[in-house]
């Protein structure tokens, strides 16, 4: 409770119509508005269903968003994530006022600022500063405030050289490269961002995730930050709240939330799509356990990689070879265990429904991983699939030490001693 | 703290008042209409050769035009002693400034879809950006205007009837009364276009129409001599009463009929409420039905 909230959600709802807005319009604005002189409650309000992407409905109309509650405190740094279609968009155009909600309200002490998309606004006709002047005072900056800041921008953004060419000459890069930088100079008290980090180089991310990690420590300001990418969501945010089908699914620490919002996706998605190969013996199901965490790995821990098998051709253990292979969030390959490599409990006749690799201590750190698994039948690929399970790992002691390895210094640990 | 929780800066809400526009975050905003206004005139004609000069070409040629058809071939008299150029150019020059206020903001949400579905700023700062670029349009067409005024009047040899009046200092009003209409019809426009898309088409040929029933190729007496039975058309039309005034103000031929300038005044001021409100209502929800 160190600091006051600064932002109340609460009961927000948003209905969408379904299907084409044209034909049936006219007609339920004017039941819509009768029922309005009468007195009575808007009738198409009470019909609507929870929001299901993949379930066919009965109603036109749906729920986007509905009974969303949350609190931001001062100076917080909050996560939104969820799958496609969740709600998240919409909740963020809500609290950017883009459009306003069917119900509820949102409270909030402070002036927010969003940056659903950098560079809103940006003509083609006009140079970089121009464009710099236009572009902050859509944010809501006023010209002597951009007039102040506009040599930082312009040096952020590093574009000084073209600052005075019309922005059609720019390459895609350097527009948003100069469009983030404006954005990166706004002083709103929350700041909204969605996906913003997805753009630009290397570099320049590096640059724009410092930037908003300043935002927040260094000034203080509260950012709402919606990401599909699960590592910025970690290293920036300390509490996330996971939307699903319009609902708040979640709420509290990070890595929960991730965790949360992975196994949801286990169960639903991620798991065996583009599956390749023969499928005599093919994978049922994947668990990652960790004896002291359940579902949560913890680095340092033992872990269990339990890959359960469908094996109807009742195919031995001396004809099928597994191995499987550990990815971050980026897609790149962090290490890749093996039966092939590493002696081999179980006897060759057996017939076998399950393999499990066992890791005394489970040397990665913080993060989310992706596995992908590879099922070999007398040299045939039997089941091949790419990131068939993804499982969230949370910081711990591994050295033992009681200090926890910072996640930016390397995601893989070394047993070692000094001496 | 039970204190401190109702110190909200502001609330987002469904709630639709039947008016509530936030005079002082308008306020706070005035930079940014001034950077639309600037982006309007530094891009409109980037990449022309001409550039400002179509400011010019397009009233002048458009009054030739009239002066040929309505005036030399259909003799449609311009009152004593009053150039018909210049009579045309008269009505031409203030229905223009009505006509571009009223076409520039009638497709502001289909415009600006982009821009208002990223990015939260006062929406009515869009049109007011768009009445206030063209009236910079309008004042060089104003100059033009005194430029051919003074040339007929003193360089061309004919002895001209035409003294501007007194009531020419009312100018600033007329020109407000046509910023407040074209604002007005054009936000009601804009804002039923995101759901019924017909009424660009109407815009097209609508203010075609519109500008044959607003007096601006003949008087207003003159309509009312040839075709009595069909004079109530335009007698209370609040364009063609101020483009008629407008031309008693600078010609000195008519009268300056003070009640239908009153009655002028207060439809303007109704029609742009009515704007306001539509255009109110519609910014909150729009992006989901454009």
């Amino acid at each position: 409770m160190s600091s006051e909230i600064i932002l109340k959600v609460e009961n927000i709802g948003k209905q969408y119509r379904l299907g084409l807005v044209g034909t049936g319009t006219i007609s339920h604005d004017l039941n819509r508005w009768w029922n309005r002189i009468r007195g009575k409650e808007d009738p198409y309000l009470k019909v609507g269903e929870a929001n299901s992407r993949n379930e066919k409905g009965n109603s036109d109309y749906v729920w986007a968003l509905k009974d969303i509650n949350f609190e931001v405190r001062k100076g917080e740094v909050l996560g939104i994530i969820g799958k496609n279609g969740a709600g998240k968009s919409t909740l963020l155009k809500i609290l950017s006022r883009v459009t306003s909600p069917t119900v509820g309200e949102i409270k909030t002490k402070g002036r927010i600022a969003s940056l659903l998309e950098v560079g809103t606004g940006f003509h083609p006709e006009m140079t970089g500063r121009e464009n710099v002047y236009l572009n902050g005072a859509i944010l809501g900056m006023t010209k002597a405030e951009i007039k102040d800041k506009i040599d930082e921008i312009i040096e952020f953004s590093g574009c000084l050289r073209f600052i005075d060419t019309p922005v059609k000459r720019y390459s895609s890069g350097m527009k948003v490269r100069l469009a983030f930088a404006v954005a990166a100079f706004l002083e709103p008290d929350i700041l909204v961002v969605d996906e913003v980090l997805a753009v630009g180089d290397a570099e320049f991310q590096k640059k724009a995730i410092g930037k908003m990690q300043d935002v927040s420590t260094q000034s203080g300001r509260t950012v709402l930050f919606v990401s599909h990418d699960m590592a910025a969501v970690q290293n920036l945010c300390s509490r996330t709240v996971v939307i699903k089908n319009g609902g708040v699914n979640f709420i509290g620490e990070t890595s929960d939330a991730i965790s949360n919002y992975l196994s949801d996706d286990n169960r639903n998605s991620v798991q065996f799509h583009g599956r390749k190969g023969s499928g005599i013996v093919a994978i049922e199901d994947i668990e990652v356990v960790s004896e002291n965490f359940g579902n949560n790995i913890q680095t340092g821990s033992p872990v269990q990689f339990i890959f359960k098998l469908k094996n109807r051709d009742k195919v031995k253990r001396k004809d099928i070879r597994f191995d499987f292979r550990i990815d971050d969030e980026k897609g790149q390959r962090i290490t890749w265990l093996s039966d092939f490599v590493v002696s081999n409990k179980q006897s060759p006749d057996d017939i076998i429904n399950s393999i499990v690799f066992n890791v005394k201590r489970f040397p990665l750190n913080k993060g989310i991983y992706y596995i992908t698994t590879y099922l070999t039948v007398d040299r045939t690929v039997s089941d091949w699939i790419q990131n068939a399970y993804s499982f969230s790992v949370v910081g711990g002691d591994f050295y033992g030490t009681g200090k926890i390895p910072p996640i930016n210094q390397g995601k893989t640990l070394l047993e070692y001693d000094v001496t | 703290m039970k204190t401190a929780e109702e110190h909200w800066l502001y609330v987002i809400s469904s709630k639709k008042k039947l008016l509530d526009l936030n005079f002082k975050e308008i306020w706070n905003y005035r930079d940014l209409l001034f950077l639309f206004v600037k982006r309007d005139i530094i891009t409109l004609y980037k990449q022309t050769v001409l550039g400002p000069l179509w400011y010019l070409i397009q009233p002048l040629f458009t009054s030739l035009i009239f002066t040929l058809i309505f005036n030399n071939l259909a003799d449609i008299p311009t009152g004593e002693g009053v150039p018909n150029f210049l009579f045309n150019l008269a009505g031409i020059t203030s229905w223009n400034y009505f006509k571009d206020c009223l076409v520039g903001t009638s497709d502001t949400f289909k415009k600006n879809e982009n821009i208002f579905g990223k990015v939260y700023f006062p929406r009515v700062i869009m049109p007011m950006s768009v009445v206030v670029s063209n009236l910079l349009k309008f004042g060089i067409q104003l100059l033009v205007f005194i430029g051919f005024y003074i040339y007929y009047l003193y360089f061309t040899g004919n002895t001209f009837n035409v003294m501007p009046q007194l009531s020419l200092l009312l100018l600033p009003l007329l020109i407000g009364l046509m910023a407040l209409l074209g604002l007005g019809f054009g936000m009601i426009i804009s804002s039923m276009t995101t759901k019924y898309r017909d009424l660009t088409f109407l815009v097209q040929f609508g203010v075609q129409l519109l500008m044959y029933g607003s007096a601006v190729m003949y008087p207003m007496s003159y309509f009312k001599d040839k075709l009595p039975n069909y004079y109530w058309l335009i007698e209370w039309n609040p364009i063609a009463i101020i483009i008629e005034s407008f031309r008693t103000m600078v010609f000195g031929v008519g009268e300056l009929d003070i009640n239908k300038l009153i009655y002028t005044i207060i439809t303007s001021f109704i029609i742009f409420l009515i704007g306001l409100i539509i255009f109110n209502k519609t910014e909150k929800s729009f992006i989901d039905t454009i």
